[in-house]
């Protein structure tokens, strides 16, 4: 929302109140943390400082940049696959009456089920390493993005559609003249989730019956009880899962939510 | 019948099917996939064995626990955040952003904290469950109608009797939609778990299954899950829109 000023440029006040708000919400966090660090022990539970030490080092450290890489290719590609079918499955089963009605039920039961039991499937499958990290994840993702254009694409306001038959569009104009960016705002909702999801979906397949990542490296952790480990590397992705979804809310809403 | 439901039944049957006639024929070998008959038949004799109703047992019991728990926890924060707006503005962006948290990531550290017994799985599914629990019971307060409120006043009704005769019911839709989001969660909260590292549960119980090969235990007991978590959620789902329905809101 944005308050026009006398001098007519538009003031973002719920905006600049968002970025403190969040500020203070850091802050609470931090001080809830160290104050469960007291409680608990820090040799059990860290405090934040000791963490972001600790994760400064861990970032030095050569030996953790290997792991950092593999997530980050499973994760990039698993996204890219399912922003890329995700989008293709939704807009076809929203331009397709039937085909929606056929379907959205089995993406809505799958997307609501513990898929983790799903993975030793996907194992058998693709055999371990990278290619089952990244089928997993992407079974994770693709599901939220099918769902939300499927939805945004059939929730067209017909009198576009009208319009754009009336022009004589053929599919692909229609598509990217219309149907795109009347969705555009649910997709992005979708594709939000489907980036958390995809997130998700990787590091779960790396903490089972995996070598590499970082998801390995938090159960080999605890293994050796190397607390330290544990808790830098699950602030890390903490910070990093966090940041990322702010800022596509905060895309989101620049873009979209400010009429 | 609606004509999409047919055809989705006779796509899902053409599906098993055709993975019953790859299996038969050899295309995909019995390591990575048993034939779909011989996953029912397993099914039926590992549940009239009895050798999994400990692991079973001890997985739903345990979610059921991590759904009372977020269900309490979820709908007591919600009705004291509804109270306080200043605070609930302030934890929007962590509701916001909540989800997008890999919370798998937390198990490691509930592992060294709590032992590697039932609790750190409880606390996985109450976890994931709460905040969908608390988003969307405040989602349900926000929508009591003003004049009702207005008439509890007038009437003097205590605030105990307030809540029990007219947010709760006027919420109620919204909490049931919650407690499907929970079911849903802690099921794969504690399942995910499980899977990941503990001694015992229907989680455990595949994983194990995997690292030995016995694919006759392991399909079964996936088939399984998934027909046990589609049919809870199909269920509330169904309660949760009689409801809505009968409330004039679907």
């Amino acid at each position: 929302m944005s308050v026009p000023m006398k001098d007519g440029s538009i003031k973002r006040r719920p905006l600049k109140r968002g970025w403190t708000d969040t500020l203070l919400l850091v802050v609470l966090l931090l001080a809830v943390w160290q104050g469960l660090a007291w409680v608990i022990g820090a040799a059990e539970l860290p405090s934040p400082f000791t963490t972001i030490a600790f994760t400064g080092r861990l970032l030095t450290s050569p030996s953790f940049w290997p792991h950092l890489l593999e997530t980050a290719k499973a994760f990039g590609v698993a996204l890219l696959l399912s922003v890329v079918i995700g989008l293709a499955t939704g807009f076809l089963l929203g331009m397709n009456r039937f085909a929606g009605d056929l379907l959205e039920p089995v993406l809505v039961a799958v997307y609501s089920v513990p898929k983790i039991t799903l993975y030793p499937i996907l194992l058998l499958l693709f055999g371990l390493g990278i290619a089952a990290k990244v089928a997993f994840g992407t079974i994770h993702g693709v599901i939220p993005i099918a769902l939300f254009t499927l939805a945004a694409v059939r929730n067209t306001r017909p009198v576009l559609l009208k319009t754009g038959r009336v022009m004589g569009l053929s599919t692909r104009e229609m598509i990217s003249g219309i149907l795109l960016p009347a969705a555009m705002p649910e997709i992005f909702t979708g594709l939000r989730l489907g980036f958390s999801l995809t997130l998700i979906g990787t590091l779960l397949g790396e903490m089972f019956a995996s070598q590499r990542g970082l998801g390995f490296m938090l159960m080999n952790a605890i293994g050796l009880h190397n607390v330290d480990v544990i808790m830098a590397l699950t602030f890390l992705l903490v910070l990093f899962a966090g940041c990322a979804s702010g800022f596509l809310l905060y895309l989101n809403r620049r873009f979209y939510q400010h009429v | 019948m609606k004509r999409a439901t047919l055809w989705r039944i006779g796509l899902l049957a053409a599906a098993v099917a055709g993975l019953e006639i790859l299996c038969l024929a050899g295309a995909i070998d019995r390591l990575t996939m048993q034939p779909p008959h011989r996953m029912a038949v397993d099914l039926v004799r590992l549940l009239a064995g009895g050798a999994l109703n400990a692991a079973i047992l001890k997985t739903l019991g345990n979610a059921a626990l991590a759904v009372v728990i977020a269900m309490v926890v979820g709908v007591a924060a919600a009705v004291a955040l509804h109270r306080l707006p200043s605070f609930r503005r302030l934890l929007d962006p962590l509701f916001a952003t909540y989800y997008a948290v890999p919370m798998f990531a937390f198990y490691p550290l509930l592992v060294v904290l709590f032992g590697l017994g039932d609790t750190p799985q409880i606390f996985i599914g109450a976890m994931l469950a709460v905040v969908a629990v608390i988003v969307n019971t405040l989602n349900g307060l926000d929508r009591i109608p003003k004049v009702l409120l207005k008439t509890a006043r007038v009437n003097r009704l205590s605030p105990w009797e307030t809540a029990v005769r007219i947010t709760l019911p006027c919420a109620a839709p919204y909490i049931l939609g919650a407690a499907k989001l929970a079911v849903a969660y802690a099921l794969i909260g504690i399942i995910g778990a499980e899977f990941i590292m503990s001694t015992s549960g229907m989680g455990y119980e595949i994983s194990y299954a995997y690292t030995n090969f016995d694919n006759a235990t392991m399909y079964p007991l996936i088939i399984l899950i998934l027909a046990v978590s589609i049919a809870v959620n199909t269920l509330l789902a169904r309660w949760e829109r009689a409801l809505m329905v009968r409330r004039g809101l679907a």
